[in-house]
């Protein structure tokens, strides 16, 4: 039995220990936003934060997560995470949408550790989340058009 | 829906007639096409027969006021559900908040691809927009007039007074009414026998640069859900294990461990490998690694693709098997030629790798009837096939068209992989149980279907004048459609989607011959993202480049000099060259490189500039890229998928590719198929060129010019082109 917070609630979980959180997320506890696309920590699109730091969950194990604040796509929230989404549909970023949970995700890290981004810092941030549609371009414009925004 | 169909099916549309017929459904009103269908016609077929899809419309209109727009085209984050109800909408002049889009299915004569004569329901080829063009305006304009015409008839009053906007039917008089209010009653109008459509410089949703996508918002917050992420009473989870080769088969399995971990529900073979079905996937991945199979592999393709290579190479020098082009007389143009470049191409397998790996979920209800979910981008086929094994006629089997993690052509796949192995499942767990394929990264990558390996076979000469007077380009690789549903499109040895790009090349040559070898390999493979483009254009626009460099010639004059009678081609270049600043000088170490295709009926151009460094080589700074697609419907979708396309493309030809060993595929994984990440992607911009034309597709064009046009620059900086793909690996050695 492994006892975590997860969007703000505390949550058990009686599955077994090896059990990536990615799957005790999206098929126990059936919040899908967090994505599977490689299980390898190659695509990024299984980004959720745990306390506070961009994880890939495919490869974080049930067992390692006692007493953790995990948050996911449903649960992230604040100023920070509000401005990325807006910015995100105002910018028409999403062509298939599959990978951006993990990349908002990715963004909402960035944006909380370093307001005022530079071109280099999104991409050692982002590099990890890959975009097969190859948003990246529309990606890189509305992390900084967000902190644009939020220094206002 | 036989019987239905029987009926009517004396009706056909063709894209020069197309009437719109209207009818009453529980829901509302419904618009399609001319078949009015009364209410106790729908009620006598479902009752009757299982009708698949009773709402065989295009546009319906609910009395809860919504706006559902079933689409024929399939929708895998190119935007074509979009720029399908932007059509409806314009001539609908709804509220988008009204809006819905969901995929139609299971009618060919309402649904057919025009573009390919409506003969089947499917998507590719970028057609989405050219096919639905007509019908889907039709549609709207269609459900406007009745509306209207239902609140002439309430009000008492001339239907020339009633104004419509935004989702509101009104009237000087102070009436008005929303949609839904009116639906009932115009769906007992008399449908107008033709109705007119709005004048060009009336759009207010056509064209608009201001207009975003209806569906970014579920996309931003986890609400959008795909084929992974259905839930259902009683859904399970199968993973599969694929044979390790191409062409091997079951000999024997083993189960026995699997079956006896707790929350393994079943082991099932199918006709395409082992189901390994849990309660939940990590349980069927644990439970896969306990199965044991013995293989025989005495079918299977055991060559590598070195081997492949050799052989391609060595057919290269060959004579082709067949002709797709010969103008002039190409022998004696060489024998005259002052200067000839020749050389081989080789280009590798590639993988589409879509984010969400493959999948399908499948159920076979009680009464016999299947449903099937997944991303159905070829729905015809796919009801066809899920009949085929579960054991019914396609009109029992139901679709339930999800929205895709990707497809880049993956989805549309002749064979109907995933969809077999579902219902297979579902098959063998028996009725009522419905089950969930998930093919995992390892299963997409090694599972097949890839653009096909090529080697071009290319000798061009320019007479002393410094004009090209011949052009040979030999290709040598496997076809797509052969051995396919589609086989029947190729005709005297020539598989279009081979050699398309290369046949169709612009340029005033007088001597030009494309010729093509087909060959015979057991490595399953499909359309990728352009097609035969993805490497066509490559070849031709670097060799053409080349020549311009041996007569002395600027890259975009010599092009446009042999341009003149294709003013399309010759404006997306100029626009890219103007717009890039061609004339300018570049600061030291910086590159230019310029290519031009183009690819179903759109014209692209691009100019990249790129720096060379120490680190990897070089790096691709800034594309400027100019398309024309006929009439712009969604500007800013064209220029998101002209920057997807660039990306997509500039990955493949860097550092994209799929080899095998002994017929065992060597990449499993993104660690080693590594499609391009953010800190390789460009600055873009992208031009759209006016036109008045009919609209052609975006999809997949913004994908050919890309891989050549960095090549130039490349050839610029090194004075050397690349031939063998993918660049990264093979330019070593290669220095300024």
């Amino acid at each position: 039995m492994v006892a975590f917070t997860l969007n703000g609630e505390v949550r058990t979980l009686d599955v077994d220990p090896e059990m990536p959180l990615l799957w005790a997320v999206r098929d126990v506890i059936g919040l899908t936003g967090t994505k599977f696309g490689c299980g390898l920590a190659q695509c990024g699109a299984c980004t959720v934060h745990v306390n506070g730091m961009p994880t890939r969950s495919c490869q974080t194990a049930v067992g390692d997560i006692e007493g953790a604040s995990i948050t996911t796509i449903e649960g992230v929230s604040g100023k920070i995470s509000e401005t990325v989404q807006a910015v995100w549909a105002e910018f028409d970023v999403p062509q298939c949408g599959y990978c951006q949970s993990g990349q908002i995700m990715s963004a909402v890290a960035l944006l909380t550790e370093t307001p005022k981004p530079s071109d280099d810092d999104i991409d050692s941030a982002m590099s990890g989340n890959l975009c097969r549609c190859a948003t990246y371009h529309r990606i890189r414009a509305a992390i900084h058009e967000t902190a644009n925004r939020l220094e206002t | 829906m036989s019987q239905f169909l029987s009926k009517h099916n004396s009706v056909r549309p063709t894209r020069r007639r197309f009437l719109v017929g209207a009818g009453v459904t529980t829901a509302g009103l419904a618009v399609g096409y001319r078949l009015v269908l009364a209410a106790s016609d729908i009620a006598q077929t479902t009752t009757a027969k299982v009708q698949a899809n009773p709402f065989q419309t295009y546009v319906e209109i609910t009395k809860e006021n919504r706006i559902i727009i079933y689409s024929s085209q399939f929708e895998m984050g190119q935007g074509s559900y979009f720029g399908i109800a932007t059509l409806v909408m314009e001539e609908l002049d709804g509220d988008w908040a009204q809006v819905d889009v969901v995929g139609g299915y299971g009618n060919t004569a309402l649904y057919g691809n025009l573009a390919w004569g409506g003969a089947a329901q499917a998507t590719g080829g970028s057609t989405s927009m050219s096919s639905s063009w007509e019908r889907y305006r039709k549609a709207g304009a269609a459900a406007r007039a009745l509306l209207v015409a239902a609140a002439a008839q309430r009000w008492d009053v001339p239907a020339g007074e009633i104004k419509v906007a935004s989702g509101v039917v009104s009237h000087a008089s102070g009436m008005q009414a929303r949609y839904g209010d009116l639906a009932e009653a115009a769906a007992g109008m008399p449908v107008p026998d033709d109705v007119p459509l709005k004048p060009r410089d009336k759009w207010a949703q056509i064209g608009s640069d201001s207009l975003k996508r209806y569906d970014s918002a579920g996309k931003t917050n986890g609400a959008q859900t795909y084929t992974i992420d259905l839930m259902m009473e009683g859904l399970q989870t199968a993973v599969m294990i694929h044979p390790p080769k191409f062409g091997a088969e079951i000999e024997s399995f083993d189960a026995t461990k699997a079956k006896a971990l707790d929350g393994i529900v079943d082991v099932v073979q199918t006709p395409r490998g082992i189901a390994v079905v849990g309660r939940d996937t990590w349980t069927a991945l644990k439970g896969r690694d306990l199965v044991e199979v013995t293989w025989n592999e005495e079918k299977a393709e055991g060559r590598g693709t070195a081997e492949i290579m050799a052989e391609y190479n060595k057919a290269a020098d060959d004579l082709g098997a067949a002709t797709a082009r010969d103008d002039g007389n190409t022998p004696a143009a060489f024998a005259s030629a002052e200067k000839i470049i020749e050389g081989h191409y080789e280009f590798p397998y590639l993988v589409h790798a879509s984010i969400e790996p493959l999948n399908a979920a499948a159920r076979i209800n009680e009464d016999g009837t299947i449903d099937v979910w997944g991303g159905h981008q070829m729905p015809d086929l796919y009801q066809a096939a899920a009949a085929q094994v579960g054991g019914t006629t396609p009109d029992k089997v139901r679709l339930h068209v999800m929205k895709t993690g990707g497809s880049f052509g993956r989805r549309a796949v002749l064979d109907a992989d995933v969809i077999i192995e579902a219902v297979s499942t579902a098959r063998a767990l028996g009725r009522g149980k419905p089950v969930k394929v998930q093919w995992t990264r390892e299963n997409d990558m090694r599972g097949g279907r890839y653009r096909p390996a090529y080697v071009h076979a290319v000798k061009a000469g320019l007479d002393k004048k410094g004009n090209v007077v011949a052009l040979h380009d030999h290709i040598v690789g496997q076809s797509v459609l052969g051995g396919s549903t589609s086989a029947a499109m190729i005709k005297n040895g020539i598989d279009p989607t081979s050699v398309e790009g290369a046949t169709n090349l612009p340029y005033a040559i007088p001597n030009l011959k494309v010729e093509l070898t087909t060959t015979d390999v057991n490595i399953p493979v499909l359309w990728w993202r352009s097609v035969g483009s993805t490497h066509t254009a490559y070849a031709v626009e670097t060799l053409i480049d080349e020549l311009a460099a041996a007569a002395n010639r600027d890259p975009v004059d010599f092009r446009l000099s042999m341009l003149g009678h294709h003013p399309r081609h010759a404006a997306v270049l100029k626009v890219a060259a103007e717009k890039a600043g061609w004339d300018k000088p570049l600061p030291e170490g910086r590159f230019r490189g310029v290519a031009l295709h183009e690819s179903l009926s759109t014209y692209v151009a691009d100019v990249v500039e790129i720096t060379l460094n120490d680190e990897n080589g070089f790096k691709v700074d800034r594309v400027v890229c100019a398309v024309d697609c006929g009439t712009a419907i969604n500007p800013d979708q064209i220029r998101a998928q002209m920057e997807g396309g660039i990306g997509f493309g500039l990955g493949a030809i860097l550092q994209e590719e799929l080899t095998l060993k002994g017929g065992v595929v060597g990449q499993e994984n993104y660690d080693t198929y590594t499609p391009l990440r953010i800190e390789q992607m460009p600055r873009v911009e992208v031009h759209i060129v006016p036109s008045e034309e009919p609209p052609t597709g975006v999809g997949e064009p913004g994908v050919p010019p890309i891989g050549p046009a960095v090549a130039n620059a490349l050839r610029a900086a090194t004075g050397k082109t690349i031939r063998k793909l993918p660049i990264i690996k093979n330019m070593s050695g290669m220095t300024p």
